[in-house]
């Protein structure tokens, strides 16, 4: 300890304050780093009830537990929670912990903004999950929100959840911007971008994508308001309007929405790979410019959410062509990954067993993405369990398991004990299980025919439903052992040395265990050529 | 303090981007209107058509032109073309009807919305004169003949045989009202 506090010349105090004061008003990146994992693990664990409502409803076929409207609200705050409030969180937790650390950084560039930026969240989601308690209930038309739906026909809840929104927007947009000036600004001397570690590279054009797409996405929730409230009618065919016109705007954020829903976790899965294999990052340059060529192409192919929207068959072979480019980058990746731990010397702790399931079960998920591209084959599977057991599978197995993979990686930097190894594993197999016996059958009632966001469906999917079912409820609690687990490694455990991993490369290694509340104050001299 | 001007720097400037994302964001309405009036797609057809040829009649042809009228939800007035079909020649000019009356209790606005299938078709439906290019007020029980003056372009393509005018009618009393709407 003694040599750490030498480092510091300034008269500051060295250490967090006392009490709830220190997490209202920190500045620390990981202080606010860990509010946010916090945060978007309990996003995780309600948005996670929500499903849950949803599988129970479907486990037989007729309306047994909720009534259709409540359903509706379930699916539609399930979608939101998720992906506002538990992976994107999650991810910018992350990267609060780690960029700073990763690039020899003392804390990230803007901290004032850093605090704002987590403590607008908690507002935003108390208002969205406050609709649940008003009169009418709360958004019940998607998460995707089509006009008119949302608009016209929607309860007089949808004005709180256009604020949230737009709150959610600003958090990310000042979250992101922080990220890009932190990266751009704070390089340890001497580290080139294309020193980077992978994670870094992934955030910093995450965060590109992120303050292109977010304020169109709070445009297109403004346009709402003023139909709803302000008599205008952007989505209004009778007053000059057009419902279409909300489903491109929107795509043109959501498109770029999935991909910085994964590209981070394409950065956490590209560090954790090479360590357990005990072998360089295969094909590193590849690698960035394969995420820098996947988020370029997230731009140009949001109409293939929206083929049956009635295209011109011009419009339609472009965005399939299009769509179908991006297994390009996405197959490079891959074969990196795999190459990575080719004759490797592999050993399976439980961030190395999340880390492969997400390579092979996200593939299976890009795959299903490649059929769903094919526009006449889309024509049968659009809006049907398909699409959902798609999207599922390269969200939870894909984003969900990053993350998990990342928490019990970094784990032991963070708290400065090992998680309890047997229970990671228990952990692992139970998630892995229950992630495809919930979503794999859904392929097939898909094909079948059965459509999604309905709380009824006809008889011949009741078996797979009632299977989906079983895997959705394993999945769901073995979660609260990853909340035992976590607790359990903060509270003790084996210490962890400081490099915690034998085979882990990076600055993040070189600081002691637990990472003292200030890291690098004085910027680091970089090993010789081991950070890529 | 050069870190600190570097950092104020990237950070104006990517406050920049988001300013110019939000507002490119709302260009993407009139970008949308532009586009699908160029080509059409989504059936959109093109305001008060001006001749700029003068077409030649290809006696040649028989085009059916059917005509389909639909309330949008909650509209109570009774809606319909006086004829559900014609059979037209590419080049000249056709006059129809369309019937309309107010059956509510009170003095309502309609906007009837246009839409030409197949899509690829819609530039090649010219409408002279239509009751769409503006708004219909009727009193309660008040009853009109609405008229279309329309002549399709010989540039239509050959595979095309018959085109399909639907207009949806919507009531657009409040938005009238508040005179948001043009």
């Amino acid at each position: 300890m003694s040599a750490v506090i030498e480092n510091h010349h300034d008269d500051h105090h060295h250490g967090p304050d006392k009490g709830l004061m220190r997490w209202v008003l920190t500045t620390n990146h990981k202080d606010i780093g860990t509010l946010y994992l916090w945060f978007s693990f309990m996003m995780f664990l309600v948005g996670g009830c929500m499903a849950l409502v949803i599988r129970a409803e479907l486990f037989q076929p007729g309306l047994q537990l909720v009534v259709p409207e409540f359903f509706n609200q379930m699916t539609t705050m399930h979608g939101l929670i998720m992906v506002f409030g538990a992976v994107m969180p999650a991810f910018v937790g992350l990267a609060n912990w780690l960029v700073p650390m990763m690039i020899g950084a003392p804390d990230m560039a803007l901290p004032r903004m850093n605090n704002y930026s987590f403590w607008i969240l908690p507002f935003a989601f108390g208002m969205l999950l406050s609709t649940l308690f008003m009169e009418g209930g709360a958004p019940n038309f998607g998460w995707t929100f089509y006009a008119p739906l949302s608009t016209e026909y929607a309860p007089p809840s949808v004005t709180f959840f256009i604020f949230a929104v737009h709150l959610m927007g600003i958090s990310s947009i000042m979250g992101s911007i922080n990220v890009i000036v932190t990266i751009l600004n704070l390089r340890a001397p001497g580290m080139r971008l294309m020193d980077m570690p992978l994670f870094v590279w992934t955030w910093l054009i995450t965060a590109y994508l992120l303050i292109a797409v977010m304020p169109v996405l709070a445009g297109v929730v403004t346009m709402m308001l003023m139909d709803i409230h302000f008599g205008t009618a952007f989505f209004n065919a009778g007053g000059g309007g057009d419902p279409v016109l909300f489903q491109h705007v929107f795509w043109f954020f959501g498109h770029p929405e999935v991909y910085i829903m994964i590209l981070p976790a394409f950065g956490i899965v590209s560090a954790i790979i090479p360590t357990f294999a005990r072998k360089k990052l295969f094909g590193y340059d590849s690698m960035v410019y394969a995420t820098a060529s996947i988020a370029f192409l997230s731009f140009i192919v949001w109409a293939h959410h929206m083929f049956t929207v009635g295209m011109p068959i011009a419009g339609e072979l472009y965005f399939m062509y299009a769509t179908m480019l991006i297994a390009v980058p996405t197959g490079v990746k891959v074969f990196n990954w795999v190459a990575t731990m080719w004759q490797g010397s592999m050993t399976f702790e439980t961030p190395m067993l999340f880390a492969i399931a997400f390579v092979i079960l996200f593939t299976i998920g890009g795959l299903s993405g490649l059929m769903l591209a094919i526009v006449p084959a889309d024509f049968q599977y659009h809006d049907t369990y398909f699409v959902v057991a798609h999207f599922h599978y390269v969200l939870v197995p894909g984003s969900i398991f990053s993350i998990m993979a990342a928490a019990y990686y970094w784990l032991p930097k963070w708290t400065g004990n090992m998680y309890d190894e047997t229970l990671g594993k228990t952990h692992f197999w139970l998630s892995f299980v229950g992630v495809n016996v919930t979503f794999f059958p859904q392929h097939f009632i898909g094909l079948a025919g059965m459509p999604r966001r309905y709380p009824d469906y006809a008889l011949q999917f009741a078996d797979w439903n009632m299977v989906s079912s079983v895997g959705a409820f394993l999945f769901g609690f073995s979660q609260l052992l990853f909340l035992f687990i976590v607790i359990k490694c903060i509270r003790g455990g084996k210490q962890a040395t400081d490099e915690v991993w034998d085979g882990a490369e990076g600055l993040e290694w070189t600081v002691e265990s637990p990472a003292p509340y200030h890291t690098f104050s004085t910027p680091p001299a970089l090993p010789e050529r081991s950070l890529a | 303090m050069t870190i600190q001007t570097s950092k104020s720097k990237t950070t104006l400037k990517l406050f920049g981007v988001v300013l110019g994302m939000f507002v490119f964001g709302f260009a993407l309405v009139p970008l949308y209107d532009i586009y699908c009036q160029v080509t059409g797609a989504n059936g959109k057809t093109g305001g008060a058509y001006v001749a700029s040829e003068a077409f030649e009649v290809d006696e040649e042809r028989q085009v059916t032109v059917q005509f389909l009228t639909n309330n949008n939800a909650n509209m109570p007035w009774e809606f319909r073309p006086t004829v559900r079909s014609m059979q037209v020649k590419p080049g000249q000019m056709y006059d129809t009807t369309f019937f309309a009356s107010n059956i509510a209790r009170t003095t309502m606005t309609a906007q009837a919305i246009p839409s030409v299938a197949p899509f690829h078709a819609a530039e090649y439906f010219h409408k002279t004169e239509c009751f769409c290019f503006e708004q219909q007020q009727l009193a309660s029980g008040e009853v009109i003949d609405m008229p279309l003056r329309f002549i399709i372009d010989p540039h239509l393509p050959a595979s095309v045989k018959t085109l399909t005018l639907s207009y949806t009618l919507f009531d657009i009393t409040d938005i009238a009202a508040t005179g948001a709407a043009e």
